[in-house]
C-alpha cells in the first residue's frame, strides 16, 4: 500500500505543477459531469476554455476576459496577504459591496457636476469603504480575539442587506420611475470608469490589478513586511520572536485586503456594472478565494489563476446560452478546481512511497 | 405597526422550529471540533443536505426517506473533506471553504427543476393529551419528530462525550493527537468518523430547512445558517448543553425579526434581516474572551511521521 | 541462566536516509534494570517504539518468555505486560488525572473505582496524586507520576522509561529510584533510557550501548566508569570545554521584581524575580521543565513586555520594549524550541538568518531586505559554527538537531551580543555539537558579554557557569557561586522533593 511520507523540504517542482495537474483533473471530471448532464463533454470544455480565446467571437471575449479577471485578481491579491500570514478574510464579497457603495455614493453625490477630481475621489472612497469593512473583523480580532473567519463572513450578509437598502433607498435613481437601482454611472462621464484604450477591455480596474500584482510581488520578495507576513503564516511563534507584532500584522493584512476588495467593487460599479442594484454582486469575493489558492498565494500565480477563472465565467455563460449547461455546473466546476488543487497539493510537502503495511 | 399581531405562544413554538436546523448542524460540528478538526464546510454540507432531502422526499413522497438521504448526502460531502484533510493532509481552513463553495454549486446543480415545488408535509406528532395543554402544548408538544430527535441528540452527544469511553477517546484525540497516537489510538479513523457524523447532522439540519421550516427549495437557501452553526460552537464553549441554549437564542432572534417585519415595525426590513448576523458577531465578541476551552489540537494537521 | 523476560534479536528498522536500528540484539532479564545508552539519534527511541508496538520492525524478532512477541499496536504490547513512560509525556492537559490514566489502560474499571485504585497505587509507591485534578495544572514531576501510575495499574512485567529523570530534581530522582527498586524487587523489569551516566551507574544492572543504530557494546554499569561509557557512546574521546579566567565587569542586565501573569492557560507565572548580570559572566539557571523557563526567556527577549523598570539594560529600563528594540541595544536570545520558535521550519537558512539579524547586521534599507548580505551572513554562520548543511538554501527542518542548534546559537553569537539569554542550549544535541556550543558560550563571556544560560542539564550548568540559581514554580532561588555547589544543594534550590514521599518499601 501507499504510504505518505514528509519530504525533507517542499518540492519546488510540485509547487508549480500542482495547479496545472488540478486544472487537468478538473477538466476530466468536469467533462464527465457535463456528459452526465447529457452534454457532449468535448464540446462543453471547448466552449468554456477554447472558444472565448480563439473562437469565432474571440475579438469580443478577449477584452471581456480582462474585465472579469481584474476584480478577481485585485481581490485575490489582497486575500493572499492575509492567507499567507494565516489570517483568513473570507468576507471579501462584503468589502467589495461596501467599496462599490461608498465609491458610487461619492460619485453620485457630485451628480451632475463634471470635474476631473471626482473619479479619483471615488477611487479613494471605494478603497476606504472596503478598508473600513475589513477593519471590523481586524479590530475585533485584535481587541477581543474574535475569530475573523466568522465575523468577516457574517459581514457579507450584512453588506448584502445594506446594498439592498441603498439600491431601494438612498442611492435610488430619482429619475428611475420607482425602479430599484442607482443612476447609471456609465452615463455620468466624470464618474465613469471607461475603457482606457477602446476595444481592449482595459479600464482603470485592470491597471489597478496589474499594479497590485507588481506591488505584492515586490512586497513578498524584497520587503520586510512581506517577509514578516510569510514568517507569521509558517510559524507564528518564530514571528513573535523575530519581533513581529501579530495584532499590527492582522490590522495591516485585513485592512489592505479590504481596501483592495473595495477598490474592485468601486471599479466594477463605475465601469462594467454601471449602477448599484440589488443583484450587483455576483460572487467575485468568493471566487477570488479559489483564485488565491489556485495561484498558490503567489502574485504571478494569482494573475494567471484570475485569468483562468475569468475564462470559466465567460465560457460558462456561453455554454449556458449555446449548450444549455446550467450556470450551477460552472459554479461547481470552480469549487471542484479548489478541491483537486488541495488534494494534489499533498505532493508538494509529502511524497508517496510504495511500502509494506505499516503499523501506525 | 401592530405588535399585538405577534402571538407569544406561536412565537415560542416557531422559535423551536427555527432553531432546529442550526441546532443539528452545530451539534455535528461540536463533535467534529471536539475530535480536533475544524470543518468550515458546514454551510456547504447543510445546503447539500437541503437539496438531497428535498429531492428524495419529493420523488419518494416520504419526508422520512428524504431526511435519511439528506444525512447521507451531508456525510458524503463531509467524506470529501475527511479525505482531503486526513489523508491528503490539506489545510483544514482551505478545505472547509472549498467544501462550502463546492456544496453551493453542487446543490444548485442538483436543484435544477425543484424550484417552486412543495415537498410532502412532515407531520407533527401531536402527542395526545400533552399537545392539548394550553400554551405549553403548542410550544413544546406539537412538533414533528425531527424536533424531538434533535433534542434527544443533544442529550446523546452530551452523554457520549462525557460519560463513555468512546467519548473520552474522541476528546483525547482532539486534545492532543500526538499523545493519542502514542497510546495507540487510531487518530485518523476516529476523526473520519467524527467528520462523517458532523456531515450527517449538517445534512439533516439543511433538510429540516427545505422540508419543514421554509418549506421549499431555493438556491442558496441556507443563507449563512451553516456559518451561524459554526459560531454557535464557539458560543457554546464546545459544550453540548450550551449549544441548545445558543440555538434557541438564534432561533428566537430570527423568528422575532420575521415577526417584526410582518408586524410592520418602523425599522426597515433590511436592517431587521441583517440583525441575526450582527447579533452573531456580537455574541462571538462576548464569547471570545474565553479561549481556553477550545480543544488543544483543533485545526492542526496530524501525520504519524514516526 | 534463567529464560529472559524479553529477548530481542536482529531488530532492524530503516527510514528514508537513515537506518535507525541495524541488527540490534539483547536480552532483558526478569527483575533487572537494563539501561539503553546512546547519543541523540543513536536509535534508542525507535527501538523502544518497536517493543511498544508503535513501529513495526523491518527485520528481526522478539520473544517474551520464550514465546514470539510481535505487537502490532500499543494495545497489544500493553496486554502482554509492557508499559511505557514517554519522554514527552503522552498526556492530555485538559483532562483529569483519572481520565488520563483510563486512556492508557485496557479494561478500564468504572471511574469511581479507578480513582480509588489510583489513590491506592500512588500511596503504595510514594507517588501522591489526586485523581480529580486537571493534568495541565500539574508540575512536570507530577505529570510523570501520572504516566508511571498508568503503567503500574496494569501490573506490567516490563516498564520502559524514556529519559525519566530529565524532569526531576535530584531529590525527586532519589525517590523515583526507590520506587523503581521496589518494582524490580517485585519482579518487574525496567528498560531505562538515559544519557545521564552517573544515574545509570547507580541504578542499572546491565547496559546496552547503541551508536548510529547499532549495538556497539554491553557493560555492567557499576563496574564501568562514566568516562568509559561516554566514549563507547560517542565512539571517540573529545575535549571538555576550556574556560579562561577573567574578572566580571559592570552590571549589564538587571531584573527588579519581575512578575508576570501566566501567559497561557497552563503556563507559569513569574513571581518577583531579581537578579543582576555582569559583563563577562555566565549565570546558570537550573530548574525542572515547566517552572517558568520559557516565560523568563520571553520576558528577556521582549516577546512578553513588562513594566519598563522590571528589566533594565546598562541602567536603562527596557521592560516595555519589543524584541527588535532590544536586539538593537544588544540583548539577544535563543529560545528552547529550535523548530517553530528559534527558527521557522520551512524557511531557508538565509531567511532564518534574517529572522533575528535584520537590525544588528544592517540587512535592510528603507524596509527592503538585502538578500545577498543576508545570504553572506548565513554563510558565515555555517562556516564559523561548523553547521553541516549542503547550503544556505535548504530549509531549517532539513538540518539535524545539533546542526540547527549550532546555527541558531551562531546566529546570535555572531551578532556580538552584550547580553545573551539562552534556554536549553544543548537539549537533544549530539555530544560533539553540545561541546562546541558550550565552548561558544564560554568564549562569548570571555569576550565580555553577559550570558544567562537556562538549562535542565545540571552537569552542563556546573561546567560553564560562574554563578548559579534555580527556578521553581516561577520563583528564583538566591544566586550562589557555582564553584563548590553540591548536587544536594542544587536540588534544594530547585525545590527539593516537591512533596514527593519515599516509597513505602514492603510494609
Amino acid at each position: 500500500m501507499f504510504r505518505i511520507e514528509k519530504r525533507p523540504q517542499p518540492s519546488r517542482l510540485w509547487t508549480y505543477l500542482t495547479p496545472l495537474v488540478a486544472v487537468v483533473i478538473t477538466m476530466i471530471v468536469g467533462g464527465a459531469l457535463f456528459a452526465a448532464l447529457g452534454k457532449n463533454p468535448v464540446e462543453a470544455i471547448r466552449t468554456i476554455f477554447w472558444d472565448p480565446l480563439f473562437g469565432e467571437f474571440s475579438f469580443y471575449y478577449r477584452p471581456q476576459l480582462l474585465v472579469k479577471a481584474a476584480p478577481l485578481i485585485l481581490i485575490a491579491i489582497g486575500l493572499s496577504l492575509g492567507f499567507r500570514a494565516g489570517i483568513w478574510n473570507i468576507g471579501a464579497e462584503g468589502q467589495y459591496i461596501i467599496g462599490a457603495l461608498t465609491g458610487a455614493g461619492v460619485g453620485l453625490a457630485f451628480y451632475p457636476l463634471e470635474a476631473a477630481y471626482i473619479f479619483p475621489l471615488m477611487v479613494l472612497a471605494g478603497a476606504l469603504g472596503g478598508w473600513a469593512w475589513g477593519m471590523i473583523p481586524a479590530v475585533l480580532k485584535t481587541r477581543f480575539g474574535t475569530n475573523e473567519i466568522l465575523v468577516s463572513l457574517m459581514l457579507v450578509y450584512v453588506a448584502e442587506q445594506l446594498l439592498a437598502k441603498m439600491a431601494l433607498g438612498l442611492l435610488r435613481n430619482p429619475d428611475g420611475r420607482g425602479f430599484p437601482g442607482s443612476r447609471n454611472l456609465q452615463q455620468y462621464s466624470s464618474a465613469h470608469n471607461a475603457e482606457i484604450i477602446a476595444g481592449t477591455g482595459v479600464h482603470w480596474g485592470v491597471v489597478a490589478a496589474l499594479i497590485a500584482v507588481i506591488f505584492a510581488y515586490i512586497l513578498f520578495t524584497r520587503h520586510v513586511l512581506g517577509f514578516h507576513i510569510r514568517l507569521t503564516g509558517q510559524s507564528p511563534k518564530a514571528a513573535r520572536f523575530a519581533g513581529v507584532n501579530p495584532a499590527r500584522l492582522a490590522l495591516i493584512c485585513l485592512g489592505l485586503s479590504g481596501a483592495l476588495a473595495g477598490l474592485a467593487g468601486m471599479f466594477e460599479v463605475s465601469g462594467p456594472a454601471g449602477q448599484i442594484n440589488i443583484d450587483f454582486n455576483v460572487g467575485y469575493g468568493f471566487t477570488a478565494i479559489i483564485v488565491a489558492f489556485l495561484g498558490r498565494l503567489h502574485p504571478v500565480g494569482i494573475l494567471l489563476a484570475g485569468l483562468l477563472l475569468a475564462l470559466t465565467f465567460i465560457g460558462g455563460e456561453n455554454a449556458e446560452s449555446n449548450l444549455g449547461l446550467p450556470a450551477a455546473a460552472i459554479q461547481m466546476f470552480q469549487g471542484m478546481l479548489l478541491f483537486f488543487l488541495l488534494a494534489v497539493d499533498v505532493l508538494t510537502h509529502y511524497r508517496l512511497r510504495w511500502k509494506s503495511a505499516e503499523v501506525a | 405597526m401592530d405588535l399585538s399581531s405577534i402571538n407569544p405562544t406561536l412565537l415560542l413554538a416557531s422559535l423551536i422550529v427555527a432553531s432546529t436546523p442550526i441546532l443539528l448542524a452545530a451539534l455535528g460540528e461540536l463533535v467534529v471540533e471536539r475530535a480536533g478538526v475544524l470543518n468550515l464546510g458546514v454551510e456547504g454540507m447543510m445546503i447539500t443536505g437541503a437539496i438531497c432531502g428535498f429531492a428524495i422526499a419529493v420523488n419518494t413522497g416520504s419526508p422520512f426517506v428524504g431526511f435519511i438521504a439528506a444525512a447521507m448526502g451531508g456525510a458524503l460531502l463531509a467524506l470529501l473533506f475527511g479525505v482531503l484533510t486526513q489523508f491528503a493532509l490539506a489545510n483544514q481552513v482551505a478545505s472547509g471553504l472549498a467544501l462550502t463553495l463546492f456544496g453551493l454549486g453542487l446543490s444548485a446543480l442538483l436543484g435544477q427543476g425543484y424550484q417552486g415545488i412543495k415537498p410532502p408535509p412532515t407531520n407533527s406528532l401531536d402527542i395526545p393529551f400533552l399537545s392539548d395543554l394550553p400554551i405549553l402544548g403548542p410550544i413544546l408538544f406539537s412538533h414533528d419528530l425531527m424536533v424531538y430527535l434533535a433534542l434527544a441528540l443533544v442529550a446523546a452527544v452530551w452523554f457520549v462525550l462525557n460519560r463513555t469511553r468512546a467519548g473520552l477517546i474522541l476528546r483525547a484525540v482532539g486534545e492532543n493527537h500526538g499523545a493519542a497516537h502514542a497510546l495507540g489510538y487510531k487518530v485518523i479513523r476516529i476523526r473520519i468518523m467524527a467528520i462523517l457524523f458532523g456531515g450527517a447532522c449538517a445534512g439533516l439540519g439543511g433538510a429540516y430547512l427545505s422540508l419543514v421550516r421554509v418549506p421549499q427549495w431555493t438556491e442558496g437557501m441556507t443563507a449563512g445558517s451553516g456559518w451561524i452553526a459554526l459560531a454557535l460552537v464557539v458560543f457554546a464553549s464546545w459544550k453540548a448543553g450550551r449549544i441548545l441554549l445558543g440555538a434557541w437564542l438564534f432561533g428566537g432572534i430570527s423568528v422575532l425579526q420575521l415577526n417584526l417585519q410582518a408586524a410592520g415595525v418602523a425599522i426597515p426590513v433590511e436592517y431587521l434581516s441583517m440583525s441575526p448576523y450582527l447579533i452573531t458577531i456580537l455574541v462571538l465578541v462576548i464569547m471570545s474572551a474565553d479561549k481556553s476551552r477550545a480543544p488543544g489540537s483543533l485545526g492542526r494537521t496530524f501525520h504519524a511521521s514516526d | 541462566m534463567t529464560e529472559p523476560l524479553l529477548s530481542i534479536s536482529g531488530l532492524t528498522k530503516a527510514y528514508p536516509g537513515v537506518v535507525a536500528n541495524d541488527d540490534v540484539s539483547f536480552d532483558i532479564q526478569t527483575g533487572e534494570v537494563h539501561a539503553l545508552l546512546g547519543e541523540n539519534g543513536a536509535g534508542k527511541t525507535t527501538l523502544v517504539k518497536m517493543i511498544y508496538g508503535l513501529v513495526k520492525p523491518d527485520q528481526g524478532t522478539m520473544q517474551m518468555h520464550g514465546r514470539p512477541f510481535a505487537p502490532n499496536e500499543p494495545r497489544a504490547a500493553r496486554r502482554a505486560g509492557v508499559g511505557m513512560v514517554f519522554q514527552h509525556f503522552s498526556l492530555f492537559d485538559a483532562l483529569s488525572v483519572a481520565e488520563n490514566v483510563a486512556l492508557g489502560m485496557e479494561n478500564t474499571p468504572p471511574m469511581r473505582q479507578l480513582s480509588s485504585r489510583i489513590r491506592d497505587v500512588s500511596a503504595t509507591y510514594g507517588l501522591p496524586l489526586d485523581p480529580g485534578r486537571t493534568v495541565g495544572d500539574l508540575s512536570a514531576g507530577e505529570r510523570q507520576r501520572v504516566e508511571i501510575i498508568r503503567c503500574l495499574l496494569q501490573d506490567p512485567k516490563l516498564l520502559i522509561m524514556d529519559e525519566p529523570t530529565s524532569v526531576l530534581t535530584p531529590q525527586e530522582v532519589d525517590i523515583l529510584f526507590e520506587t523503581l527498586r521496589k518494582l524490580t524487587s517485585e519482579g518487574v523489569a525496567i528498560l531505562y533510557i538515559s544519557h545521564k551516566l552517573e544515574e545509570i551507574r547507580r541504578l542499572c544492572d546491565q547496559a546496552t550501548i547503541l551508536r548510529h543504530g547499532r549495538k556497539v557494546a554491553t557493560c555492567v554499569p557499576s563496574e564501568t566508569s562514566a568516562r568509559e561509557m561516554a566514549e563507547l557512546m560517542v565512539g571517540s574521546s573529545f575535549a571538555n570545554p576550556k574556560r579562561t579566567d577573567h574578572l566580571p565587569g559592570d552590571v549589564v542586565l538587571e531584573l527588579k521584581n519581575l512578575s508576570l501573569p501566566a501567559p497561557s492557560a497552563f503556563g507559569i507565572s513569574l513571581k518577583n524575580i531579581n537578579l543582576s548580570l555582569h559583563a563577562g559572566e555566565i549565570l546558570g539557571l537550573a530548574g525542572v521543565a515547566g517552572n517558568g523557563q520559557d516565560e523568563l526567556l520571553a520576558a528577556l527577549s521582549g516577546e512578553i513586555r513588562t513594566r519598563p523598570d522590571a528589566v533594565s539594560f546598562q541602567g536603562t529600563p527596557i521592560g516595555h520594549k519589543g524584541p527588535t528594540a532590544r536586539r538593537a541595544l544588544g540583548v539577544l536570545a535563543a529560545p528552547e524550541e529550535r523548530l517553530g520558535h528559534a527558527a521557522a521550519p520551512d524557511m531557508s537558512l538565509t531567511e532564518n538568518a534574517a529572522l533575528t539579524a535584520i537590525t544588528r547586521e544592517n540587512l535592510q534599507s528603507g524596509g527592503f531586505l538585502n538578500w545577498s548580505a543576508t545570504r553572506e551572513f548565513a554563510q558565515s554562520i555555517v562556516l564559523k559554527f561548523d553547521v553541516r548543511t549542503p547550503g544556505v538554501e535548504v530549509t531549517a527542518s532539513a538540518l539535524s538537531g545539533g546542526n540547527l542548534q549550532k546555527f541558531v546559537i551562531g546566529r546570535e553569537v555572531l551578532q556580538r551580543p552584550v547580553v545573551f539569554v539562552v534556554n536549553q542550549p544543548t537539549w537533544g544535541v549530539d555530544a560533539a555539537a553540545a561541546a562546541a556550543i558550550r565552548q561558544a558560550l564560554l568564549d562569548l563571556a570571555a569576550k565580555g558579554a553577559g550570558v544567562i544560560c537556562i538549562s535542565q542539564d545540571l552537569d552542563e550548568l556546573l561546567e560553564i557557569s560562574d554563578r548559579f540559581a534555580a527556578l521553581n514554580e516561577g520563583r528564583m532561588s538566591g544566586i550562589r557561586p557555582a564553584q563548590g555547589l553540591s548536587v544536594e544543594e542544587i536540588g534544594l534550590m530547585m525545590g527539593g522533593a516537591h512533596g514527593m514521599e519515599v516509597a513505602h518499601v514492603s510494609d
